[in-house]
């Protein structure tokens, strides 16, 4: 202990000692977090904004893709990842078959919501970081601890524009867990989250559903209901569900489900979704 | 609508936060903790900004720690204080201001009081003897105005404390998911009770 504290004990005329002083400014400078280069304007959050927001100028040259329905939760059996496939920009329905899973290594998961591509660069970025830190350490990194790089680095571009809502599931030892990082630097550990344009439907069906004892087969069923209420009613997610279940020795994939196909085997399974009608010939 | 609350009693502060993390229109957490305990004696309750208020009580805690390390003596809570007051007048002239409110309640064990202090993202400090930060404010300062005294016993206050969380639970529009209360005594920080 006495050997941690001396090292952070100043000497004196260790200031005076400028070339110590850019060493230790390169070895303090924390390799997991990259320097920002910014693009050669005054104010690049308003410039980004200025060309990226639709909502408050329909004409804007970029527009992002948004809109999802995402949701990952902890039960007995490890964590259930579900989420849909639609990307949007603005009214248009830019693509069906997003992949919004991203597959940080063999046993950690990220989840994609906001700008596509703000999510599918930083957590791949994720999975470098987390190589690395194997490499050094010699041993996985926790979740907690990779979540940590994450946010810190969204933290660093807050209020640049950058547009996220994720999830890192994955194990630490033995022991699951999630945690959701947003773009406004949020970092919160929990049991259950949804997250995007369709959060609501999907919480209020998983909320319902959800036990702690749950087997695996409920889990899965469960996650993929949860998905397909939320491309029932939320215009802006859709496509198909795509699951996945993590355990300790890592995750494994559970298959793509049309929600197409999905929607009416599930109606007539369980004589439910009574809005919709299956008559086609009368007209009320 | 997070709820912030501390009231001084004769030995010690109680410290009361809420339990909900809502961000948009969904509560995300309920059993979520606004506070840090930044050295043995001074616990940080914070709100404000979402991702601003963890980073700057992480970066108080961190810092707090690190003096303490470096000249092996615990900080008191003025000096505690007055350190995150600086560091929230520097950083409101910066080009990204931190947005966060805090509550710094601590136990002097120079002077054996307690002490309670309110400090906004303005970088405004007042030492008071019982605060809240947002719309909880509103509800129980005038609860507080009535109902506290600088002799309360710990029973006592913790009675005037469950007066103010039983109004908030009344009137404010939105459900915060129960409280964590913690006491910071001349023992330390430590968590009194936890409501649904």
């Amino acid at each position: 202990m006495d050997a941690i504290v001396d090292r952070f004990i100043q000497r004196p005329g260790f200031d005076e000692d400028v070339l110590a002083k850019e060493e230790m400014l390169d070895i303090m400078a924390p390799s997991s977090v990259p320097t920002l280069s910014l693009p050669p304007i005054s104010q690049p959050s308003a410039f980004l904004r200025a060309h990226t927001d639709d909502a408050s100028n329909p004409d804007v040259r970029i527009k992002i893709a948004h809109g999802t329905t995402t949701l990952a939760f902890r039960f007995q059996g490890g964590i259930v990842v579900a989420v849909d496939s639609r990307a949007t920009a603005g009214n248009w329905i830019a693509s069906q078959t997003v992949k919004k899973v991203i597959e940080i290594n063999p046993y950690m998961l990220g989840t994609m919501a906001g700008g596509a591509a703000d999510c599918q660069f930083w957590e791949t970025w994720l999975g470098v970081q987390c190589r690395i830190h194997e490499l050094r350490e010699k041993s996985r990194i926790s979740v907690a601890a990779a979540s940590k790089i994450l946010s810190n680095l969204i933290y660093s571009y807050k209020g640049m524009g950058l547009s996220m809502g994720t999830m890192v599931c994955g194990y630490t030892k033995s022991d699951p867990a999630i945690f959701y990082v947003d773009s406004d630097g949020t970092r919160l550990k929990g049991d259950m989250f949804c997250v995007g344009s369709g959060q609501t439907f999907a919480y209020g069906v998983l909320d319902s559903g959800y036990r702690w004892d749950l087997t695996v087969e409920e889990a899965l069923a469960l996650g993929k209901r949860s998905i397909l209420a939320a491309t029932h009613r939320d215009a802006f997610s859709g496509g198909s569900v795509n699951l996945y279940h993590v355990e300790e020795k890592g995750w494994t994939y559970h298959g793509n489900h049309n929600v197409g196909k999905l929607f009416w085997e599930t109606k007539a399974a369980e004589s439910s979704f009574n809005n919709v009608s299956t008559d086609f010939t009368s007209d009320d | 609508m997070d709820v912030i609350l501390g009231i001084t009693t004769e030995k010690e502060v109680i410290v009361i936060t809420s339990r909900a993390a809502v961000r948009g229109v969904s509560i995300l957490k309920t059993d979520d903790d606004k506070t840090r305990v930044v050295a043995p004696h001074t616990l940080l309750a914070y709100t404000g900004e979402a991702g601003d208020t963890v980073q700057f009580a992480e970066y108080i805690q961190a810092n707090i720690q690190l003096h303490e390390m470096r000249n092996t003596t615990e900080l008191s809570p003025p000096a505690i204080t007055s350190f995150i007051r600086t560091q929230l007048a520097t950083s409101l002239r910066s080009r990204k201001p931190y947005n966060v409110n805090v509550l710094v309640a601590g136990f002097d064990t120079a002077t054996d009081k307690p002490e309670l202090n309110w400090i906004d993202y303005l970088a405004s400090r007042v030492k008071v003897p019982y605060a809240a930060h947002g719309y909880a404010a509103y509800y129980t300062l005038s609860l507080l105005d009535r109902w506290h005294r600088t002799d309360l016993t710990l029973a006592e206050g913790l009675e005037v404390a469950d007066m103010c969380i039983a109004e908030l639970k009344k009137r404010l529009p939105i459900d915060f998911k129960g409280v964590e209360i913690k006491v910071v005594d001349k023992d330390g920080v430590r968590t009194e009770k936890v409501t649904e």
